[in-house]
């Protein structure tokens, strides 16, 4: 191989600065902080479901209330965690509590760069703190 | 080898010919599907229906605009000012003679005669525009034959808005919330490149409340009630007076009914007409 030497350091140092976002991190920076979330303002202190169920499977829930409400005509859910009957509505139900959307919704979601469209159509609670 | 060749071409056609007579034999005998299973109202649960008295409606120049303006308001209705291209309607109006044109007027009766006319979807119990649909938004509920709408799975096709022979359907050709004078809340608004239409108002219907513009009403001018019910407003109202239908023709069973009437003329055979006169005092 002709010109080993100065191919197999050009390739060092290409994959060192490919890598070195992840270099970057590991070494410098703390792991980035976790989002805080609002918590419902209303006093109130239980959701529909555990937190717990709710971090995890709350998309999976949003659609289920949303087939079972416009396609069904089913409107009331029993939770599986207190047994309590909740009305299926988004902008009541849910954000009765969590009634600050940029603090409570987006939070998270930019953080993990996910975008829903729900609020392409929903409409946010106004006066939110 | 060469006989061989030709004996199979003769059993391939002959094959091919049977096949094909079979299938044609098949399709000539069986009973035709589902095209013509629907021309009776389905008499089974309940069927949501409205009635509406346009003798009661030409008594009241503003209500035509009340019950709009309270149906557009519920529901984040956008109003597009001067645009027709972008309307969006659910509920609106329109002269007497175009809202019933197939039935062809001819020395109109007076009161009637170009009249604002309320229109709306009207439900169909054998609805074209649940055909076309091809991701099934749009369906006829089982329960109370009311034709509903999820926005969520609509992908603007439009196929509906072509299928539906009243023009109950508007498309969304531009986002609709600038055009929103004040939102409502508790009612989504709809996204650009999505079909909408009125849906008898179920959200207000689950919640033990009537359509929003049969509440905009003072006088009982719209009926609203279950077809099925023999005791129900709306099958009193059928029975005793006369009501048509738009393009009942077409065979789409259109469940939004109009009064055409006038009582006056009932005086002999319905008692009840009388008493509705009585009431409505000045054209007695």
């Amino acid at each position: 191989m002709y010109d080993a030497g100065k191919i197999i350091v050009g390739l060092v140092i290409f994959v060192i600065l490919a890598t070195s976002p992840l270099w970057f991190n590991a070494l410098t920076s703390e792991s980035p902080e976790a989002p805080k979330l609002q918590l419902p303002t209303n006093g109130s202190t239980e959701c529909v479901e555990t937190t717990e169920y709710m971090r995890a499977e709350h998309m999976d829930l949003l659609n289920q209330w949303r087939d079972d409400v416009v396609r069904k005509a089913k409107r009331d859910y029993v939770s599986s965690s207190n047994g309590k009957v909740y009305d299926m509505s988004l902008s009541r139900t849910c954000m009765d509590c969590h009634s600050n959307k940029a603090e409570f919704c987006d939070a998270c979601h930019n953080y993990l760069a996910v975008n829903p469209y729900c609020w392409d159509c929903h409409v946010e609670p106004k006066g939110a703190n | 080898m060469d006989g061989n060749r030709r004996d199979f071409l003769k059993l391939a056609g002959l094959t091919t010919l049977g096949a094909a007579g079979a299938s044609s034999i098949k399709a000539s005998t069986e009973p035709e599907s589902t095209a013509d299973s629907h021309t009776e109202t389905s008499t089974d649960g309940v069927r949501l229906a409205m009635v509406i008295d346009l003798r009661k409606f030409s008594k009241d120049d503003a209500l035509i605009e009340r019950c709009v303006k309270a149906c557009h308001v519920a529901h984040n209705v956008p109003d597009f000012v001067d645009d027709p291209k972008n309307e969006v309607k659910w509920i609106w109006a329109d002269d007497f003679e175009t809202a019933f044109h197939s039935q062809e007027f001819h020395f109109i009766r007076e009161d009637l005669k170009g009249k604002p006319t309320l229109l709306l979807c009207n439900h169909c119990d054998n609805p074209p525009c649940t055909r076309v649909c091809p991701t099934g938004a749009t369906w006829k509920r089982d329960t109370d034959g009311i034709v509903m709408m999820d926005w969520h799975r609509c992908i603007g096709c439009r196929y509906c808005v072509v299928a539906c022979p009243y023009g109950s359907r508007s498309f969304n050709w531009k986002d609709p919330r600038p055009a929103i004078d004040e939102i409502t809340p508790d009612y989504p608004t709809r996204m650009r490149g999505v079909v909408e239409k009125c849906t008898f108002c179920e959200e207000r219907l689950a919640r033990g409340l009537e359509p929003a513009c049969v509440e905009a009403c003072s006088n009982d001018e719209i009926a609203f009630g279950d077809l099925n019910d023999p005791n129900s407003k709306v099958r009193q109202l059928l029975g005793e007076r006369m009501a048509i239908r738009r393009k009942a023709g077409l065979g789409t069973q259109p469940e939004v009914y109009y009064i055409i009437d006038d009582p006056r003329t009932l005086l002999e055979v319905a008692p009840a007409a009388v008493v509705e006169v009585a009431e409505g005092g000045d054209h007695a």
